[in-house]
């Protein structure tokens, strides 16, 4: 059974005690969840429903409103290339076809090898230093051609 | 005149630390506002004509005279952090580099609500501002700057840290609340107003990081020097996100008023590769587009932009340059709402499909003058007829795009598809 190691436990607890109602403390939880477990599994869901005192069904619910709670598991290095206008201006779209062709992989595919998930997503609120993209927590902006070729070759 | 009242700091080093925000003068401002009455403090930001930054533009000091007197229930104060509209990056820039500011402006906003906790709903793609603040945060608290009996006042703060997880929705400041709550972030009907009834079913003040962070200065200086930036009805400084075509994008700090190209030449550089302007979204990318005839004349506050038909919103420019395609800019941004949609109100979660899908349709070169038609009827018919302003969000580009650009669609007609080359600025 999936649970949670003693250091999140204890970043649980302090969480839950900055809010006056436990279901407040269910975003930080299923973001301690995903850190955690990579993904947010039915079971990873269950656990967290478990640890606030909700129903499942709630969780899941809330989980699935959200597109940064990944429902299913992605490779090492989540690619997410900003799609919206004023990257689009700057050449998003060239972006992904410099990341998609070098990869050999289409958007929302995950590398052979597990290294790359590539996807699409709305604006990241980094429009002055356009083109950008997004991998794992870390924005890398004002892309290039080559910038981008330097990026992926170094997590290959 | 200096006009950088909020971003003096930006890129000097060492600027988010508690030590740089000490040696000038950090928290001196929240201990004289502690000094003064509550009341006192709310006139002062009345007075300044202080508006929210976030979008709407309605004056802060006059939202918290919202709250009720009479109500035993704590109060809080939830600052709107989850900056979304496309185009913006303000409250970025201030949370990365001038994160204390911050801090400094929601103590003193909470003493003048009579609110002891703050809560900041940063948006979940945030990462880096996120550890920034919760550095930030850390330090303050350490210092007694944040927490129990603050400067020996007799007044306790908290201020905690809320991460989203990926939703434009949870900037509209309702879907904020139900969010932070640990529910979906869907609209609630309005009333009750959130200074009502808000988070918690408690009197709540929802504020964009910019409006708090401009309170420390107006507390410093005075209502009346503040009103003396800007216009008479958009007093103050504002923070100007400049994305799209120009040389040198970014944030700048100008006093509202200033004109739109004169603000596009001398902050932004001008147009990149010395060409004309298409056209330029001003206020965010739900605010209707201007054309370069509305550009000669409009100038940066919120009456001058409305005047033109549009909205100053969250400050947000996004210039098009000449050899752009407004058909496809259109598409991108209909995408952008269709993916947004709360899904809580039938003609916005079905409307802003059915626009993204007609738009496809036309930029493909497979539709017809009817589809045209039947975009400004769905734009027509979801606007004001769903809980939140989503809907008026994702039907005002879609009007004003079609309404002032027709001749580009006409176009895609005749020419069965898109007579633009696909857009190739990415440098090498």
């Amino acid at each position: 059974m999936l649970e949670f190691s003693n250091e999140t436990l204890a970043k649980f607890k302090t969480t839950l005690a900055q809010y006056p109602e436990k279901e407040a403390a269910l975003l930080p939880t299923l973001w301690l969840a995903q850190y955690e477990f990579g993904y947010l599994s039915i079971e990873a869901m269950e656990y967290v429903a478990k640890l606030l005192d909700i129903p499942p069904s709630r969780v899941y619910s809330v989980a699935s409103f959200y597109t940064m709670y990944k429902k299913e598991p992605t490779g090492k290095y989540l690619v997410q290339i900003c799609r919206t206008l004023s990257c689009q201006l700057r050449g998003a779209e060239q972006v992904t076809d410099i990341i998609c062709s070098k990869l050999k992989v289409n958007l929302g595919q995950t590398t052979p090898d597990n290294n790359f998930t590539i996807m699409e997503v709305e604006c990241l609120g980094s429009c002055g230093t356009a083109p950008m993209m997004q991998i794992n927590d870390d924005y890398y902006e004002n892309l290039t051609k080559s910038k981008v070729n330097q990026i992926i070759d170094s997590l290959a | 005149m200096e006009t950088n009242l909020l971003t003096k700091y930006f890129g000097v080093e060492n600027s988010r630390t508690l030590d740089f925000y000490l040696s000038h003068g950090g928290y001196d401002n929240a201990k004289k506002a502690l000094k003064m009455t509550p009341e006192e403090v709310i006139d002062e930001v009345k007075k300044s004509g202080l508006r929210g930054r976030g979008g709407a533009g309605f004056p802060t000091g006059v939202k918290w005279g919202f709250l009720p007197k009479d109500n035993p229930k704590p109060r809080y104060l939830c600052v709107n952090a989850d900056e979304s509209e496309p185009g913006t990056f303000k409250d970025r820039y201030i949370m990365e580099d001038d994160p204390h500011l911050l801090l400094e402006g929601i103590v003193i906003s909470c003493y003048a609500i009579k609110s002891n906790k703050a809560f900041i709903y940063i948006r979940g793609e945030y990462h880096y501002g996120y550890t920034i603040l919760e550095k930030a945060i850390e330090e303050a608290y350490q210092k007694g700057y944040i927490g129990k009996n603050i400067f020996d006042s007799g007044f306790d703060i908290d201020i905690v840290l809320h991460r989203g997880a990926g939703a434009y929705i949870c900037g509209e400041e309702t879907a904020l609340i139900e969010s932070l709550e640990g529910k979906k972030g869907q609209p609630r009907i309005k009333p009750p107003f959130p200074a009502i009834e808000g988070v918690f079913r408690c009197p709540t003040i929802v504020n964009n990081v910019a409006t708090i962070a401009s309170v420390p200065w107006i507390i410093e200086h005075g209502f009346a020097e503040y009103a003396k930036f800007g216009t008479e009805k958009s007093t103050g400084t504002f923070l100007f996100s400049i994305s799209g075509h120009v040389n040198k994008p970014g944030i700048y700090e100008v006093p509202m008023g200033m004109p739109l190209l004169q603000f596009i030449e001398e902050k932004a550089g001008g147009v990149i590769d010395g060409k004309k302007i298409k056209a330029v979204v001003p206020g965010g990318s739900s605010t209707p587009i201007l054309t370069p005839k509305d550009c000669e004349t409009v100038n940066l506050d919120y009456e001058s932009i409305a005047a033109h038909g549009s909205m100053l919103g969250s400050g947000a420019i996004i210039v098009l340059a000449e050899g752009t395609c407004i058909v496809r800019s259109l598409l991108n941004l209909m995408h952008f709402y269709a993916h947004e949609s709360c899904g809580q109100c039938s003609p916005c979660r079905e409307g802003v499909d059915w626009m993204y899908k007609t738009v496809h349709k036309i930029e493909e070169g497979t539709a017809t003058e009817k589809d045209l038609q039947t975009v400004l009827d769905l734009a027509n018919n979801m606007e004001g007829k769903t809980i939140c302003v989503f809907s008026a969000a994702a039907a005002m580009p879609a009007r004003s795009y079609i309404t002032k650009f027709k001749d580009e669609f006409i176009a895609h007609f005749d020419h069965k598809g898109c007579p633009y080359e696909k857009y190739n600025y990415l440098a090498d």
